[in-house]
C-alpha cells in the first residue's frame, strides 16, 4: 500500500505506485477499446511534419487552443479599474461565473461581478425586467458608485437595446438621473477581450465627458489607458511612479493596480483604488491621452481624438527604446523633462543587458499572445539579440501583421521571423514542430507546447494560472524591463544546466 | 468592528441562524428579499422525524444582479459530463469565450496521449464571428466535423457542445450530427446545453444524460456478456484521480469496472456500461438520470454510495458487497482491514489538530452533504451547507448529514455568504474559486471544494489521507497568526 500518514501522496505521486501503474494498464487493455499504441505513435510522429503542418494550415471552420478571451471578460477588466464600480453582464448567468473564475485564478484574487441572469423565458421577451430587477438588488446590496453594464452573447443576439433598457431600468427603480450606468455592446462573436476593454474604457470616460459642458480647457496633465494587461497591478504602479518622477500630473483611466491586489488584513475590500469620477471628468481637460496598447483602445482614443485632444498609441511598450519612446513622447506632450532618476534606471537596464547578453544573443524564441503584447515583447528581444522564429496572435489582424513586418525588417535579428495573425496554439504546435525555437514566450497555455515539443515556456502575459505571483512585479519601464530580462535568462540558464547535469560537461558554477 | 473581532462563541444554533437570516434579507429590496427567503433556513428535525429536514426551496431561477456563483447548462455540460470523455472531441459550438474559461479547468485526470487520441485538455471551438450568427453555423459546424476527422484522425467520436446562440439562431444540429454520423461512420452528438437554458449547471447535466441516451445507447448500447461482478461508478469525474482511487478499492473487493462515468473515460466504456450487474452512483444529482434510464431499459439496478471518508467507506463498500455473494462480502472486508490501520495512523495524526473545528461549506450539488461525514471523521463540525444547484431531492438527502441548527442556504449570494461568515467565523470555507480569495483576506482559511484546490484525490482510503491532511494544512497555516500587524494588535 503505497499511501501512509506519515508520507502523504498526492496526485502528483500517487499514481505513479506500481499499484496504479497496473490498474492503469489493465484498465486501458479491457476496457477502453483504445488505438494499438504503434499507430497513437505514428500519428503522434505525423502531427510534428511538414505534411500536417499543412493540412493544419489549410483548416478554416475549425479553432485549435485559440489565444484568445471573449470581449466581455474584457469589458469586466476595464470596469473593475474604476473607484466604487460594479460590473454587471446582462445576459446568461453562466458568463460571468467564467469572467469571475478566470480573472481569480490569475490574479489571486476576488472579481466581482453580478448577472442579470438571463433564463428561457427572457429570450423570447427580452431581458428588460432582469435588468430593472438586476439594477435594484445590485445597488442594494454591493451600494457601488457606478455600474457598468456589459453583454454576453445572448443578450446580442436577441437584440436587446441596452441605452433604451438603462434608461427604463432607472426610471423604473427610482435612481437618481446622476447615478452613472454607462454600458456597452460586447458581443462574444466580433473581435475578443481587448474590443471589450476598448468599448467598456470608452462607454465610460464618455459616459461622464458628455455630460461635462463647455470646452476642454487643456491643462499640464495627461491621461494613460494601460489596456488589457495581466501585470497591471505592478505595471500602472510602476507607469505611475515614472510619472511622479518626472512630475506630470497623471490619471489612468481603468486602474485596477488596487483592485486586484488587496491585502488579507481580516477584511475583504470588494472595491479598491481605481479611477475616480472626477478623475474621469478632469480627464477631459488633459493634454493628451497615450494609450499603452493600441489594439485595446481605438474606439477610445478615436472619441477623445474626436474631443480635440491629443492622443497617442503605444505597443505595450517594453525594454530600452520602448520605455524611451513611452517617456520622450510624455515629455514632448507635457514640456516635462525626463529626469536624471529614470535615465539612471535606464543605465542599469542596459548595463545589466550588456553583463547578460552573451547568453541571449542568437537564442532563438517564438511569441505569442495578445497583438500589442507580441509587439513590445518581440520589440525587446530584438534589443537583446534574440532572433523571433514565430510572432503569433490569434487576436491580431492584417493590420498588426503590417506593423510586426516593419519592426522586423528595422532589426538584423528579425530577418527570419515570421508573423503569423489570426493563428492559434494548434498552429503555433505545428509551426514548432516544423521549424523549432528554443524558448516559447507567452501564458500559461503554452504549458501544452512545452509538454508536447519539450520547448521550455516562458510566462509573461496573461493569462498565468500555473504560477504565482508574477503579475505583482512590473514588466514595463526599465524596472520591468530588468524583470522580464530575469526571467528570460533563468529560464535560458536552467534549460542550460538541466541539459548539462548528466555528463558534468559546461555545468558550469559560474556563468 | 473588524471581523477578526467578532468574539468567538457558540457558533450555530436557530436562534442565531434565524438571526443572521433576518439580517440578509434586511438589505434586499422586498421583492428580492421575499424571494431569497425561501432559500435559507436553519436545519431542525420536525416533531415524528429522525433526522433534520432542511426547509428550503431550490432549483429556482437566480434572482438578477445579486452575485450568484451557479454557472449555467454548458458548463454542466460540457465541463462534467462530457468534457472528461478522453477519446471524444467536444466542440465548444458558438463564440470563444465559453470554451476558453472552461479550458482545462476541471482536472479530470486521464491517460493517453492529448491531440492524438485524447483530447480533454482541449479548447476545440468554432469560434463564431458575425456571419455565422446571421447566416447560421450548420455549415460550418459541418466543415469542422470533416477538419477535425483530418487533424484528430483518431478520435473515436465528437459531441457538440451548444452555447447560448446556437438555439437562439435556429440551428439545425441535429441534422448536421445525424449527416455527419453517417458521413465518417463516428458517433456525433449535438448536445442542447445552451447557457440560457434551465437555472444552473444542473439542467445541462440532465440535458447531457438525455444525449448519451439518445446519441451512444440507443443505437450503440452493448447489454451482452460481462461477468457476474461487473459494475459501473456513476458521477465520478476523477478530479485530482478520485476515480482511480475509488476504482482500486472496487477491484480490491473483487469487482470489475467496466465503465467509470465520466472521469478517466472512453467512448466503449459508454457503450458497454449496460451490461454491468449494477450502476454505483457517487454524483447523484448529475448522473441520476442515465441509472433511470438504464434500470428502466436494462433492468440495471443503482445505488448510491459515499467515498469520502473512512465511515462513510466502509459502510459504502459494505453496501455495495452485500449486493453480490459472500466472496465479495469476504472481500470487503478484507479491503476495509486492510486499510484501517493507515485509516487510524492518519486520524491519530490529524484528529488532535482538527477537532472541534468549525466548517461552513458551499459547493455544487453533492459534496455539502457528502463530504460532510468525511469532517466528521476528522472530528470537524459542519455549522453550515448548502449547494448551487441541488433539487428538493438532494435536500432530503441533506438531512441525515446535517445535526439541528445547521444554517442552510440554496444558490448562496456573494452578499450572504460573505455576511454569514464574518458572523460565524468558522474555522474552514470550503467552496469556489471566486469565494476562495474574498474569503481568505477575512482571515478565514479556505479550501476549493470542486477543484481540491489543486490536489486530491479525495476519494477512497488513499484519498481520505490526502484530505486529511489539506484540511489541516489550511486551518493550522501559520500564515493566519500574521493577518494583523503587531503594531495594530496591540492598540
Amino acid at each position: 500500500m503505497p499511501q501512509s500518514a506519515e508520507r502523504t501522496l498526492d496526485h502528483a505521486t500517487l499514481f505513479r505506485e506500481p499499484e496504479y501503474a497496473a490498474m492503469f494498464e489493465a484498465k486501458r487493455d479491457a476496457f477502453e477499446c483504445p488505438h494499438p499504441p504503434e499507430k497513437v505513435q505514428e500519428i503522434a510522429d505525423w502531427t510534428k511534419g511538414w505534411d500536417y503542418r499543412e493540412k493544419n494550415f489549410a483548416r478554416e471552420a475549425l479553432t485549435v487552443n485559440p489565444a484568445k478571451a471573449c470581449q466581455p471578460l474584457g469589458a469586466v477588466f476595464a470596469a473593475a479599474g474604476f473607484d466604487g464600480c460594479l460590473s454587471m453582464v446582462h445576459g446568461s448567468q453562466g458568463c460571468v461565473a467564467y469572467y469571475r473564475s478566470h480573472l481569480a485564478r490569475h490574479f489571486k484574487e476576488p472579481s466581482a461581478a453580478v448577472s442579470t441572469s438571463m433564463t428561457e423565458d427572457a429570450a423570447v421577451f427580452g431581458g428588460l425586467n432582469n435588468l430593472v430587477e438586476g439594477l435594484s438588488n445590485a445597488s442594494a446590496l454591493y451600494d457601488p458608485k457606478m455600474i457598468a453594464v456589459s453583454t454576453t452573447c445572448m443578450a446580442e443576439v436577441i437584440g436587446d437595446d441596452l441605452n433604451s433598457f438603462v434608461i427604463q431600468a432607472k426610471e423604473k427603480n427610482g435612481f437618481s438621473k446622476e447615478f452613472p450606468v454607462p454600458f456597452a455592446h460586447t458581443p462574444a462573436f466580433v473581435g475578443s477581450h481587448i474590443n471589450g476593454y476598448d468599448v467598456m474604457v470608452k462607454a465610460i470616460v464618455s459616459y461622464f465627458w458628455t455630460r461635462e459642458e463647455g470646452d476642454p480647457t487643456p491643462d499640464q496633465s495627461i491621461n494613460i489607458i494601460p489596456g488589457f494587461d495581466g501585470y497591471a497591478v505592478a505595471n500602472n504602479r510602476e507607469l505611475k511612479r515614472m510619472l511622479d518622477l518626472m512630475g506630470v500630473p497623471h490619471r489612468l483611466l481603468s486602474d485596477v493596480s488596487d483592485v486586484y491586489d488587496t491585502p488579507t488584513d481580516g477584511t475583504y475590500r470588494m472595491y479598491a483604488g481605481g479611477t475616480t469620477q472626477d478623475e474621469i471628468k478632469a480627464a477631459r481637460h488633459a493634454k493628451a491621452t497615450l494609450s499603452l496598447q493600441q489594439w485595446c483602445s481605438e474606439k477610445t482614443l478615436e472619441m477623445i481624438a474626436g474631443t480635440g485632444q491629443q492622443t497617442q498609441a503605444f505597443h505595450y511598450p517594453m525594454g530600452v527604446a520602448g520605455t524611451d519612446a513611452f517617456l520622450m513622447a510624455v515629455s514632448e506632450a507635457t514640456g516635462q523633462p525626463i529626469p536624471e532618476a529614470l535615465e539612471l534606471e535606464r543605465g542599469r537596464l542596459v548595463d545589466a543587458m550588456t553583463d547578460s547578453q552573451s547568453w541571449l544573443h542568437g537564442r532563438t524564441m517564438a511569441v505569442f499572445g495578445d497583438p500589442d503584447f507580441v509587439y513590445g515583447m518581440t520589440a525587446f528581444l530584438l534589443e537583446l539579440g534574440v532572433e523571433p522564429v514565430h510572432c503569433l496572435s490569434t487576436n491580431g489582424g492584417p493590420a498588426w501583421e503590417k506593423k510586426m513586418k516593419a519592426l522586423l525588417a528595422d532589426s538584423p535579428f528579425g530577418t527570419n521571423t515570421q508573423v503569423w495573425p489570426r493563428k492559434d496554439l494548434w498552429h503555433l504546435r505545428s509551426l514548432l514542430a516544423t521549424e523549432p525555437a528554443e524558448f516559447v514566450i507567452g501564458s500559461s497555455h503554452g504549458k501544452f507546447l512545452q509538454q508536447d515539443l519539450g520547448i521550455p515556456l516562458i510566462r509573461l502575459t496573461f493569462p498565468i494560472f500555473d504560477r504565482h505571483h508574477h503579475h505583482r512585479f512590473p514588466t514595463l519601464g526599465y524596472q520591468g524591463g530588468l524583470r522580464v530580462l530575469v526571467t528570460l535568462l533563468d529560464t535560458v540558464l536552467d534549460t542550460l544546466d538541466r541539459q548539462t547535469a548528466d555528463t558534468g560537461i559546461s555545468y558550469d558554477l559560474t556563468r | 468592528m473588524s471581523p477578526l473581532d467578532t468574539p468567538k462563541g457558540p457558533v450555530s444554533g436557530t436562534a442565531l441562524g434565524e438571526d443572521l437570516i433576518a439580517e440578509v434579507l434586511s438589505a434586499y429590496p422586498p421583492k428580492a428579499a421575499k424571494k431569497r427567503a425561501k432559500h435559507l433556513s436553519v436545519a431542525r428535525t420536525a416533531e415524528g422525524e429522525s433526522t433534520p429536514g432542511c426547509g428550503v426551496k431550490s432549483n429556482i431561477k437566480s434572482i438578477p444582479g445579486v452575485m450568484t456563483i451557479r454557472g449555467c447548462a454548458y458548463a454542466g455540460s460540457k465541463g462534467v459530463v462530457w468534457g472528461p470523455v478522453k477519446d471524444m472531441v467536444h466542440i465548444s459550438h458558438g463564440p470563444v469565450g465559453c470554451g476558453h474559461y472552461s479550458w482545462a479547468q476541471r482536472r479530470n485526470y486521464y491517460t493517453g496521449t492529448t491531440g492524438i487520441d485524447r483530447f480533454v485538455t482541449m479548447q476545440i471551438t468554432s469560434d463564431f464571428q458575425e456571419r455565422d450568427i446571421v447566416f447560421g453555423g450548420d455549415k460550418k459546424l459541418g466543415q469542422m466535423i470533416d477538419e477535425i476527422e483530418t487533424l484528430f484522425p483518431l478520435n473515436k467520436g465528437i459531441t457538440v457542445q451548444s452555447e447560448c446562440p446556437i438555439g437562439l439562431i435556429g440551428d439545425d444540429i441535429e441534422g448536421v450530427s445525424r449527416k455527419k454520423k453517417k458521413e465518417i461512420g463516428k458517433t456525433v452528438v449535438p448536445v442542447r446545453c445552451e447557457g440560457f437554458r434551465g437555472v444552473s449547471q444542473s439542467l445541462g447535466h440532465h440535458i447531457a444524460n438525455d444525449s448519451i441516451r439518445d446519441w451512444v445507447l440507443k443505437d450503440g448500447a452493448n447489454a451482452e456478456g460481462g461477468t457476474a461482478y461487473d459494475v459501473n461508478v456513476i458521477g465520478d469525474y476523477n478530479i485530482g484521480g478520485d476515480a482511480w482511487a475509488s476504482r482500486r478499492l472496487l477491484e480490491e473487493m473483487g469487482l470489475r469496472v467496466v465503465a467509470v462515468w465520466s472521469g478517466d473515460c472512453t467512448l466503449a466504456e459508454i457503450e458497454n456500461a449496460p451490461k454491468a450487474k449494477l450502476n454505483l452512483i457517487h454524483c447523484y444529482r448529475s448522473m441520476n438520470y442515465i441509472c433511470r434510464h438504464m434500470e428502466e431499459t436494462w433492468g440495471v439496478p443503482w445505488m448510491e454510495f459515499n467515498f469520502f471518508g473512512p465511515t462513510q467507506i466502509a459502510k459504502s463498500l459494505r453496501a455495495i458487497a452485500a449486493q453480490f455473494d459472500e466472496t465479495i462480502q469476504a472481500k470487503a472486508e478484507e479491503v476495509i482491514a486492510k486499510y484501517q490501520p493507515m485509516v487510524d495512523a492518519v486520524l491519530a495524526k490529524y484528529k488532535p489538530r482538527l477537532k472541534g473545528k468549525t466548517v461552513m461549506l458551499y459547493v455544487g450539488g453533492l459534496r455539502p452533504r457528502h463530504v460532510a461525514t468525511a469532517y466528521d471523521d476528522l472530528g470537524m463540525e459542519i455549522i453550515a451547507t448548502g449547494y448551487e444547484f441541488a433539487h428538493g431531492d438532494d435536500y432530503k438527502r441533506t438531512g441525515p448529514y446535517v445535526k439541528d441548527g445547521t444554517l442552510i442556504y440554496d444558490d448562496v449570494t456573494g452578499y450572504e455568504l460573505e455576511h454569514f461568515i464574518q458572523k460565524l467565523r468558522p474555522d474552514l470555507v470550503g467552496s469556489g474559486i471566486k469565494e476562495k480569495y474574498a474569503i481568505q483576506k477575512m482571515g478565514v482559511p479556505f479550501r476549493q471544494m470542486h477543484s481540491w484546490d489543486y490536489s486530491g484525490p479525495y476519494h477512497g482510503y488513499d484519498g481520505f489521507a490526502v484530505f486529511a491532511r489539506d484540511m489541516d494544512m489550511a486551518v493550522n497555516s501559520p500564515v493566519w497568526g500574521l493577518t494583523r500587524a503587531p503594531w495594530a494588535a496591540a492598540s
